[in-house]
């Protein structure tokens, strides 16, 4: 089963500029798992240390966020495409104020 | 990255980004910045490789999406990146990065923006003082992730831009 797997533009840089790659995989996480095989730099960037997508790491399967669906045990079809798409957060310090 | 590296912007839209955070001080402002990224682009056959900074030519202002912390925290979502990437692709632009604010706080990145940080994209980040806008700089985070690179901010007239 070819799975496509979208790359986002600021990980481009570590997937040989290319914006998509295809793998074999059953699972959005066997996907995702081809995907930083492959290109190793990738993975820093996509899972935190202990394993576990960061959070500003969104993952769709056809348009489809995996958080409503089975997460990582989404299962793919042939054809599908699974896209990243970055949040973006930050903020000056290190502790949230209330108001 | 070893490289110097140097962002170009428009001055008028630097300055759009200084009113945005006074705008909304004492929250954070945010945005994406849109413009082009010319890496390892060859200019003239005579010169071995004359690099082009990367450039910023259109902003796209967002709301902060952070309503319980917006005076030191700001978010945008997923929808909105893809918003704005739909408004740099129309304008043959890439989101070549974002921009923030930090009110009454310097202009450096925390330890809360590189945690969050993706690579490659450029982050501005203006500081705003009582209300007043001071410094403006910009940081790409390193590839291991253990810190920001400082890239220099270059104004260009309207006239340069492409």
């Amino acid at each position: 089963m070819s799975v496509k797997v979208m790359i986002p533009t600021p990980l481009r840089v570590y997937a040989g500029k290319r914006d998509s790659a295809e793998f074999s995989a059953a699972t959005v996480g066997e996907a995702l798992s081809g995907l930083t095989s492959q290109f190793a730099e990738l993975r820093k960037h996509l899972y935190t240390e202990d394993g576990k997508l960061r959070a500003f790491v969104n993952v769709y399967l056809n348009d489809e966020d995996i958080r409503y669906l089975a997460k990582e045990n989404t299962p793919t079809k042939d054809g599908d495409t699974i896209s990243i798409i970055p949040s973006i957060a930050g903020g000056s310090a290190e502790t949230p104020i209330d108001f | 990255m070893s490289e110097a590296l140097e962002l170009s912007i428009i001055a008028e839209l630097a300055e759009k980004i200084r009113e945005h955070g006074v705008e909304t001080y004492p929250y954070e402002c945010c945005g994406a910045l849109l413009g082009k990224d010319h890496s390892f682009l060859t200019v003239d056959p005579n010169e071995s490789v004359r690099r082009i900074p990367r450039e910023v030519l259109s902003l796209f202002p967002l709301v902060n999406r952070r309503d319980d912390s917006p005076r030191n925290r700001f978010s945008v979502t997923a929808d909105d990146v893809r918003e704005a990437e739909k408004s740099a692709a129309a304008q043959g632009l890439e989101v070549i990065g974002w921009y923030h604010s930090h009110p009454d706080h310097p202009a450096q990145p925390s330890d809360y923006d590189r945690d969050h940080a993706w690579p490659w994209y450029s982050y501005i980040i203006v500081s705003v003082h009582t209300g007043v806008p001071q410094d403006m700089t910009s940081w790409r985070l390193k590839d291991d992730r253990t810190g920001f690179l400082a890239e220099k901010i270059s104004p260009m007239k309207v006239s340069a831009a492409k």
